[in-house]
């Protein structure tokens, strides 16, 4: 299966035509017609491989195998006034080339930092019926943070002090860390909050009072 | 030679290191083939299919290390389904049976069971040193029993495998008088680790030089372990998060200032970069450093780290660094050896990736450059003719441009002269992977030029079947090929089927070899395997027209292998 990519009228090699220069691409002398007539047909070559590559069905589309071959050559053969058409890359399997643990510790990454999907954890309260889910990444600051908490949970949390917590409330916002620990909300500084933190739980009453009794 | 006792020889041998030369040694003559044979140690097997472990272990009873390797290189991209094969168990079983005392193995690409982790810890008594890489099939409870089993283990080193993490109490495995440890790492761990159990070890292993935490470990126990081991020469830090005006911090960057051994950095898989400063100290000594995995450090607190690695022989880096951040490796990085850029956006197009200019800047810079692997947006004819004359000891050069079939884009033509260039230039180039958009004179050039190419990657490429054959003709040294979304038929692959026994293998896919040829092929060539993998059922049996999606094919010892599963056909 021969496609045109002329070198020449002939089956041999041309050797002139093919001849390696290390000049700059495009600069020809007038023996080199096999390159330029390559050049005309290649500078516009539509390549798609396999129309199926390029299905909006997706990486995992196996078409009949009995699918003629004809995709290719036709596809290659376009002329002049083609225009480059680029393979999108999110549909071809295995492309780009990299390990999958490679590729699947970024998209792990990327639902970890919440690009688009958010970061959402649960957030429980001390008698409420059932939890709610809060998108950290929505928020720029505690403070933007605690409102909303406030607001979703109707109730009110008292000012944070680094020597006392949040005293004065009955409530207290705190976290469950990638430790395991429970640890209060507005200690560490936002950014290293936001990838600690796995859940909220605000407490209530005797609990909540603790640290302030101390 | 026939003068001198077999000791003699066998002392002689000893210094001839490579696989190969003790390859071409043991060909020589039949005594020299028992001589070498009885005192071999280390083996290397590039195909577990090409031989058995019978055989391996007639003929070399002295083994003490051994390397595996399983799939096929492009499995490491999906291309090659799961359940293919390349199983280890039979080869820990057969070792367990027989008297060989192994210390060592290496294993990539090949599947790993508990089972088989348990049975080799339990059966060689002398087992020192494990590596898997890219391996996949095992979870904790096979590292458990490692840890618990193997006394005087002195190496674990897990790169890039898929473990099912069932809990981080492996390393409690680790019995207290477990004292040997030389080399840990265990990056790729997804889960948590018992924190305290990792400090302990640490604490009774003097011998620790390489540890390589997983992202469960925060700074306060990096810091911790920096104290109990300043003599590590290879690092990969965890979690690199913290409060940089927090004591543990403080502590830390005191700590680091005792570790005047740290030639190797790796890790930062999370990452505050107001932390880095601390490890400024020591980014004078570093000959190796990894960020590949850092996603968190760009823009100019990346470029102020490098900026302090002028001795850097190794760097792994995402393209986030950015032309402009490679021109400052070029300027920074006298001694460079080995560079390469991963993509850091593997869905999209990326914002920050780099091009052709970072590539010519690296090559200008950095004269000792001999192995590269780069991801970009764009390349050109024009740089990489000048990237060859930059850097004429090209031994590995794989280039990858995102787009598949990209042109040149300034002038819109194939890169052809481009990685002509580099083939005709690197008269030591071993190993190549094209991208972009390729004619078969791409081939004609390979073939004419790179004389010592042992493994070639195509995809995308070539316009015939004289493009494949240039290559198959042309490249004497060729040992692996791969080729996927080509348009080879039959007659690339049937006009010199004798080259295939010259060569480890040959992959396929995508191209448009047929069911017949294939058969030809495999009847023609009985000492070959040529595995036809028919996913989804497209094939039927009797149609010889069909083009075969992916085609595996290699030389083997054993004939066709007995655990190949049902969509795999050993034609």
């Amino acid at each position: 299966m021969e496609k045109s990519v002329n070198y020449g009228d002939h089956d041999d090699l041309n050797l002139e035509a093919t001849e390696l220069r290390l000049g700059l691409p495009g600069i020809s002398s007038s023996s080199d017609i096999g390159y330029e007539k390559q050049s005309s047909s290649a500078s516009t070559v539509v390549v798609v491989r396999n129309n199926k590559r390029a299905s909006p069905e997706g990486i995992m589309t196996q078409e009949s195998s009995t699918k003629s071959n004809s995709s290719v050559s036709d596809a290659r053969n376009v002329g002049p006034d083609s225009h480059h058409q680029p393979l999108a890359k999110a549909q071809v399997v295995g492309w780009p080339p990299i390990r999958s643990f490679r590729r699947n510790s970024f998209q792990q990454k990327k639902t970890d930092q919440g690009d688009g999907a958010g970061m959402y954890v649960k957030v429980s309260m001390d008698g409420a019926p059932y939890l709610r889910k809060v998108d950290l990444k929505v928020y720029k600051s505690y403070p933007e943070l605690l409102t909303a908490l406030e607001n979703m949970f109707k109730f009110t949390i008292g000012e944070y002090s680094e020597r006392e917590g949040y005293n004065g409330s009955e409530y207290a916002p705190t976290y469950e860390d990638k430790d395991g620990d429970w640890m209060l909300v507005g200690d560490v500084p936002w950014d290293m909050f936001i990838f600690s933190c796995k859940r909220l739980r605000i407490m209530k009453g005797s609990e909540a009072r603790g640290l302030g009794c101390l | 030679m026939n003068y001198f006792p077999d000791e003699v020889l066998e002392h002689v041998f000893d210094f001839v290191a490579s696989h190969r030369d003790r390859n071409a040694v043991s060909l020589v003559c039949r005594l020299w083939h028992r001589v070498e044979r009885l005192s071999r140690q280390r083996v290397f097997v590039g195909n577990c299919y090409a031989l058995s472990p019978e055989i391996l272990i007639a003929r070399f009873p002295g083994l003490k290390s051994l390397t595996l390797k399983g799939k096929p290189h492009f499995a490491d991209f999906n291309l090659v389904p799961h359940d293919w094969g390349g199983y280890v168990q039979p080869w820990i079983e057969a070792l367990s049976n027989s008297r060989i005392g192994l210390e060592e193995l290496r294993l990539k690409r090949m599947v790993v069971s508990d089972e088989s982790l348990e049975l080799l810890s339990r059966s060689l008594a002398n087992f020192k040193s494990l590596v898997l890489v890219s391996c996949e099939g095992f979870t904790t409870v096979g590292l458990a029993a490692i840890a618990a089993n193997c006394r005087f283990l002195r190496e674990l080193d897990l790169q890039e495998n898929e473990i099912d993490d069932h809990s981080g109490h492996w390393l409690s495995c680790f019995p207290d008088s477990c004292t040997s440890l030389i080399s840990l790492n265990f990056a790729c761990l997804k889960g948590e680790i018992n924190l305290a159990a990792l400090e302990r070890l640490v604490a009774r292993s003097p011998n620790l030089r390489s540890l390589r935490l997983n992202r469960a470990v925060p700074l306060e126990t990096l810091q911790n372990i920096l104290m109990r081991a300043p003599q590590l020469v290879d690092l990969g830090t965890g979690s690199y998060i913290h409060d940089p005006d927090s004591e543990t911090y403080n502590k830390l960057k005191h700590t680091i200032l005792k570790c005047k051994s740290i030639r190797n950095l790796s890790g930062f898989l999370e990452v505050a970069p107001r932390c880095l400063p601390a490890i400024y100290p020591i980014c004078l000594n570093l000959t190796s450093l990894n960020l590949s995995y850092a996603a968190g450090i760009h823009g100019s607190e990346l470029v102020k780290l490098i900026r302090r690695c002028a001795k850097l022989q190794r760097l792994w880096i995402l393209d986030c660094i950015g032309d402009k951040g490679l021109e400052v490796v070029a300027s920074t990085c006298k001694e460079l050896q080995e560079l390469r850029v991963f993509p850091s956006d593997v869905l999209g197009v990326g914002h920050a990736a780099v091009t052709e200019n970072g590539l010519v800047a690296i090559s200008a810079g950095c004269p000792k450059l001999h192995s590269l692997l780069y991801f970009c947006q764009q390349m050109t004819n024009a740089a990489l003719i000048v990237v060859a004359k930059n850097c004429p000891n090209f031994i590995r050069f794989r280039l990858c441009i995102l787009e598949p079939t990209k042109p040149d884009p300034v002038t819109m033509q194939p890169l052809d002269d481009g990685f002509g260039a580099i083939v005709q230039s690197c008269k030591h180039l071993r190993r190549l992977s094209l991208s972009g958009l390729l004619t078969d004179r791409v081939f004609l050039y390979i073939g004419m030029y790179a004389e010592q190419l042992e493994m070639l990657s195509v995809a995308f490429a070539g316009d015939s079947d004289k493009g494949m054959l240039y290559v198959l003709n042309g490249c004497k040294k060729l040992r692996k090929l791969e080729i996927r979304d080509c348009p080879y038929g039959d007659k690339a692959l049937l006009t010199d089927v004798g080259k295939y026994e010259t060569m480890r293998s040959l992959w396929m896919s995508s191209c448009e070899v047929t069911l017949g040829g294939c058969k030809t092929l495999a009847k023609e060539m009985p000492r070959l395997n040529v595995e036809i993998i028919n996913e989804h059922d497209q094939m039927e049996i009797g149609s010889e027209e069909q083009r075969v999606e992916k085609m595996y094919l290699y030389r083997t010892l054993v004939g066709p292998r007995k655990d190949a599963p049902e969509f795999v056909w050993t034609l």
